[in-house]
């Protein structure tokens, strides 16, 4: 078994309308995977799936290697951590009784359950009901029993939703160990400039379709949309006569604000570019940005609609 | 322990946490003191009255209240988790929905019938010692009778919560229609017996298909149970007048009673097992 989720043809329905169309797709073992796309795009729908909460319309998904609607679909579970969006748990309990209900429920142990409140900070919280706990630490609570007896995958359905910049870090640590331990993880978001430095590769959902898949630099190939540079003007430089130079040199431009210009980089021109920049006297400072995946969904996206377009 | 006793665990304790049990065993408690206390206050005395009539009243009683008890407690199994957002997760988790709903039936039912039997225990005993005459074998055989089938009922009442809970995506809906439930089953069935009485004359028709319409409510078969044995004069004459002329075997009525917690049950199950979450 090399890949933890396998999925092939995979198509779901809802009174006829159609929330994912054949989708073909793996999460490899050990591997950080994203599961990208805007709201309605079908992220939870594929989810759902994988975690045999709905059956498919068409086609096939394997979870570590069984039918997640299978005969050994209740076992399969206990093998799976999953993190819904929006997470919510039962409010009239403590922090440590929903823990230790749902160790239960996962036959872990109830020291596991303390540990792992420990390790994602709730341990001062822990004798609260959850009614009292802000989104942040109903979040981290989420995370925490997703932890439960070891899962081979974990599954995180917008995680980072309600959490502070710091909390974000935080999961994504934990996230960053899981995969240091040899554990699968395939975390969905729409906020596509946060996953990207913490994934191996991405699956990126839209419209029900699987637009792209692969790791951000095969995407950044596959699409070929070039990164930019970024360059800030001197005070004292005249923006107009810059803006003239690059019109001649036939490069692609932006001007942003206070003389900073964002310049596209044209395949396999960007060490001459950088060095014709380096050597403008008027240039204060310069920063090269790749492109990124907000950009790579935007540009994959316009791509399939300029294709429908010309189909139709 | 296994899922679903680790599920009907928590069920428990949250209704006693919710003071769901212990205020319906108090309710039952002062209901059921009272009635013997007070029940003879038409008639000129006070003071503990007959044991019979004393059940009598409060199979009448418990008849309108076990049932919407056991809706109210159960009404929200499934729904609420969903409107809440709990249901996915816990869906998530390696037990099966059969399992699931199990445990939340088994859980409900033992809240229900653990505040009858402390209720109405409490009564009862209090009773005994008020009133030296009501120590016998049959007076404590009465109302083992009594609880055994409230009991039974409450299990039916919450089964039927179930199902009502399953079938619908919202939860205010689902509580109107525990109300509509309850409703039907305490009075409007009752009254188109009645309306079909009058309409009929009391031919050859109803005389042999009457007695057998009222197995189709949980709550008549709950007083059929209790006031066959406790024959005539024991304060119900309209209900007792009603069946006369038909002999009801206690197995018999056990036995339906046990379809009516069974089958709802049953139909939860499947219904829950075909639910898109």
């Amino acid at each position: 078994m090399t890949n933890a989720i396998d999925i092939s043809a995979l198509g779901k329905q809802y009174k006829g309308v159609a929330a994912l169309v054949g989708v073909s797709a793996t999460v490899p073992m050990g591997k950080v995977v994203g599961l990208l796309g805007h709201n309605g795009a079908g992220k939870s729908t594929l989810i759902k799936l994988i975690l045999g909460l709905i059956a498919p319309t068409s086609g096939r998904v394997e979870v570590l290697g069984e039918s997640p609607w299978g005969s050994h679909s209740v076992s399969l579970r206990r093998r799976i951590g999953y993190l819904p969006e929006s997470v919510s748990f039962y409010g009239n309990l403590t922090g440590s009784e929903v823990i230790n209900y749902l160790a239960r429920l996962k036959r872990a142990s109830g020291q596991q359950a303390s540990k792992l409140l420990e390790r994602v900070g709730l341990e001062y919280a822990r004798n609260r009901r959850v009614s009292t706990y802000s989104k942040g630490m109903r979040q981290r609570l989420g995370l925490a029993q997703a932890l439960l007896a070891r899962p081979e995958l974990v599954v995180l359905d917008e995680p980072t939703g309600g959490l502070d910049p710091q909390a974000t870090r935080e999961l994504y640590e934990v996230v960053a160990e899981l995969r240091a331990d040899g554990h699968s993880v395939l975390v969905s978001s729409h906020v596509l400039a946060e996953l990207e430095p913490h994934i191996d590769s991405a699956l990126i959902l839209r419209q029900g379709e699987l637009l792209a898949a692969g790791s951000v630099v095969d995407l950044r190939r596959q699409s070929g949309l070039p990164g930019v540079v970024v360059v800030q003007l001197k005070e004292v430089a005249d923006p107009a006569s810059f803006a003239r130079e690059l019109d001649e040199l036939g490069l692609e431009h932006d001007v942003r604000h206070d003389g900073q210009f964002e310049i596209q980089i044209v395949e396999g021109g960007k060490l001459a570019l950088l060095q014709r920049l380096a050597a403008d006297p008027s240039i204060d400072d310069i920063v090269v940005k790749e492109a990124s995946l907000a950009r790579l969904y935007d540009y994959l996206g316009a791509g399939t609609k300029r294709q429908e377009e010309r189909n139709a | 322990m296994s899922s679903i006793l680790i599920i009907a665990r928590k069920e428990f304790r949250d209704d006693f946490r919710n003071r769901w049990t212990i205020a319906v065993a108090v309710l039952f408690a002062v209901l059921a003191l009272s009635i013997s206390y007070f029940g003879g206050a038409a008639a000129g005395k006070i003071g503990f009255t007959s044991f019979d009539a004393t059940l009598a009243s409060l199979t009448t009683l418990a008849a309108f209240v076990i049932p919407l008890i056991g809706l109210l407690i159960a009404y929200d199994m499934v729904v609420g988790e969903q409107d809440s957002g709990t249901l996915l997760l816990v869906l998530s988790y390696p037990i099966s929905r059969v399992e699931l709903i199990a445990g939340k039936f088994v859980g409900h039912c033992s809240a229900l019938a653990t505040a009858t039997l402390v209720g109405f225990g409490v009564a009862v005993v209090i009773i005994q010692i008020m009133q030296p005459e009501a120590r016998t074998a049959e007076a404590w055989l009465s109302m083992g009778n009594f609880i055994l089938s409230a009991s039974m009922l409450g299990a039916s009442f919450v089964a039927l919560a179930s199902v009502i809970s399953v079938m619908n995506h919202d939860k205010a809906r689902a509580a109107g229609l525990a109300l509509v439930t309850w409703l039907t089953t305490v009075i409007i069935f009752d009254l188109c017996l009645l309306a079909i009485l009058v309409f009929t004359g009391g031919n050859q028709w109803e005389q042999s298909a009457f007695p057998h319409l009222l197995y189709l409510n949980p709550i008549d078969v709950f007083r059929l149970i209790n006031l066959t044995t406790l024959g005539s004069g024991s304060g119900n004459e309209l209900f007792m007048g009603m069946t006369a002329t038909h002999v009801y075997r206690p197995w018999v009525l056990y036995l339906v009673m046990l379809l009516w917690v069974v089958i709802p049950f049953e139909l939860a199950q499947f219904l829950f097992r075909r639910k898109e979450v």
